[in-house]
């Protein structure tokens, strides 16, 4: 048993200095899609959920996984749109000059 | 192979997926890209989980869980979709608390089901954890959504005895914990939840205005932690390699936040600052100086002969909607020849890197955003710099004035250009609530009205020179 915890302690500290390194990097004009980005991630938390509400056998524990899914889902789900919708919005000065021209084209 | 073996990779899959989303995050370029990836890999990790064996049989409720799904879906859509970029802040909040609320769900249902076969100690501990973390950032992030959304007062809520109120019922969580570790008690567990809810409230309320973006990271973090704690619980690395890189992230934004505002993250979350205005917000100080205000078009012919401007903008211009008109208006400069740059102070804004955003929703091309060390630098030789809708991250008092509320705080030294012009709505201070000098300087220019209309204004006096 005690071997499993000595597992997942080696992921998790292994992950926060590989996270640490590569977050660092984040530019911080990106800050926000960073934050939104890993706020989706987090949204992970769906699987427990499921795993939560596929292995409820009382009526406490299917509402409770019920209620884990559907925020789990938002998380996810909301996260993932958002952060695309932002980085859509990022763009070089090379295809905005293009797409300014072609806004004026018609007026 | 067997299927949880397969399962398995696929779940190592996903978590190198999210790995290199945020890898993608290194630059603009490639970061859409990266997102899609780890949406990608969220996704085979969902349906890898469908065929997953639950306590050796398969998933039971499948019907409910695709249910829960599609409610999920139905309400986040539209909402990521249609809502503002300047309501950004509020949806990253919302969307975090609703994670760490699952989390704690997670929890507190492992804690019922698992009780029966006596877990070890340390069992026990990951899942009150979890609960514990996974509530207050629930709690905290609705009352940070209610502040964004103007719901309650952004300013920071004081009540006498506030510190000791709260480390009393902080001390009584974690007493709770201890409890319960020696006992399993469920009714105890209830009460725990109640009070972690407590506890997110009132850890949040003295929490307000320019310092919202260190705590929209924080809770970040904490839901991230939750997650990482349900994943321990769960026996999932999946869950926790996620959960520890959100936690890692929140951790480091949190500290680049403070930096930012050169305060101690203590001094950020209990200090209530902002709560007291000492500035009196007068045009003529005691000394007799005044401030020199100006109308749009003088200011129209001063960027006529100017060959470089530094445009910084701060929440008063998202405040205004005028993001677009002052894109327009640095357009408008640079086709006459002028070099136009943005200034980005890292707190300008309701959360890490916000005005950002806002600028790229306006068609800003990132390239014209500086980072504060590069913009300064600019400054020295620039003719104009115009802040527009910023107030502390510009104000002096920051490097010059050891008793200031903000002495420290790294700023944007807008007195290094050649002239100095404000576009204020009135007189009235910024967050921090402490007189700018910088408005008092003879090379400053002021202002005053509505950012939106002042730009507007200003865009058909440059076009008329």
């Amino acid at each position: 048993m005690h071997n499993v915890l000595l597992q997942y302690a080696t992921v998790l500290i292994l992950t926060a200095f590989v996270g640490t390194e590569i977050i660092a990097k984040v530019p911080s004009i990106l800050h926000t899609p960073l934050m939104s980005g890993s706020n989706a991630i987090h949204g992970v938390i769906l699987v427990g959920s499921m795993l939560i509400l596929g292995g409820a056998t009382t009526n406490l524990q299917e509402v409770l996984g019920f209620l884990a899914v559907i925020l789990a889902t938002l998380n996810v789900v909301g996260g993932f749109v958002v952060t695309d919708r932002m980085l859509e919005m990022f763009k070089p000065r090379a295809a905005k000059t293009k797409e300014t021209k072609s806004d004026e084209v018609p007026q | 192979m067997s299927r949880e073996t397969l399962i398995d990779l696929l779940y190592l899959f996903s978590a190198t997926t999210f790995i290199l989303a945020l890898k993608g995050l290194g630059s603009p370029k490639h970061a859409r890209r990266g997102n899609m990836v780890a949406a990608g890999g969220m996704l085979v990790a969902v349906v890898a989980t469908f065929f997953k064996y639950v306590d050796g049989h398969s998933l039971h409720h499948v019907w409910l869980i695709l249910l829960a799904m599609f409610i999920g879906v139905i309400i986040a859509v539209p909402t990521a979709r249609f809502v503002k970029m300047t309501a950004m802040p509020q949806l990253v909040a919302i969307f975090n608390g609703v994670g760490g609320g699952a989390a704690s769900l997670v929890s507190i249902t492992e804690f019922i089901h698992i009780k029966a076969t006596h877990p070890a100690t340390y069992v026990t501990l990951e899942v009150l954890l979890g609960v514990l973390i996974g509530t207050v950032s629930f709690a905290g992030s609705a009352v940070a959504f209610a502040k964004l959304q103007e719901l309650m007062t952004g300013r920071p809520v004081t009540y006498p005895g506030q510190q000791i109120i709260n480390g009393v019922v902080g001390l009584a969580a974690v007493t709770l914990i201890v409890t319960i570790l020696v006992n399993s008690s469920t009714p105890l567990l209830w009460i725990l939840l109640a009070l972690s809810f407590v506890l997110g409230v009132i850890f949040v309320l003295p929490i307000g205005g320019a310092d919202v973006p260190v705590l929209i990271s924080l809770l970040n973090a904490f839901t991230g932690l939750a997650v990482a704690a349900s994943g321990f619980t769960l026996g999932s690395n999946l869950l926790i390699v996620a959960g520890v890189l959100v936690g890692a992230s929140g951790i480091l934004l949190t500290r680049l936040m403070s930096k930012a505002m050169g305060r101690s993250l203590s001094n950020v979350l209990f200090s209530a600052f902002g709560s007291v205005v000492t500035a009196s917000g007068a045009e003529t100080r005691e000394d007799g100086r005044s401030v020199r205000s100006g109308t749009p078009e003088d200011i129209g012919i001063l960027l006529g002969f100017a060959s470089r401007v530094v445009i910084i903008p701060g929440y008063g211009l998202a405040v205004a909607q005028g993001q677009h008109v002052l894109r327009e208006l640095a357009e408008l400069l640079e086709a006459k020849g002028l070099e136009v740059f943005y200034a980005i102070h890292p707190v300008a804004g309701r959360m890490p890197g916000h005005m950002n955003v806002l600028l790229a929703e306006a068609n800003v091309p990132y390239e014209q955003l500086l980072e504060m060390d590069e913009a300064n630098s600019e400054l020295q030789t620039a003719d104009v710099a115009l802040v527009v809708g910023a107030n502390d991250t510009v104000n002096p008092a920051a490097t010059d004035d050891k008793n200031s509320p903000i002495y420290g705080m790294p700023i944007i030294h807008a007195d290094l250009a050649e002239n100095v012009v404000f576009l204020k709505r009135s007189m009235r201070p910024g967050f921090a609530g402490i007189e700018n000098e910088l408005l008092y300087n003879p090379k400053t220019t002021l202002v005053f009205g509505d950012a939106k209309d002042t730009l507007t204004k200003m865009v058909a006096a440059v076009k008329a020179n």
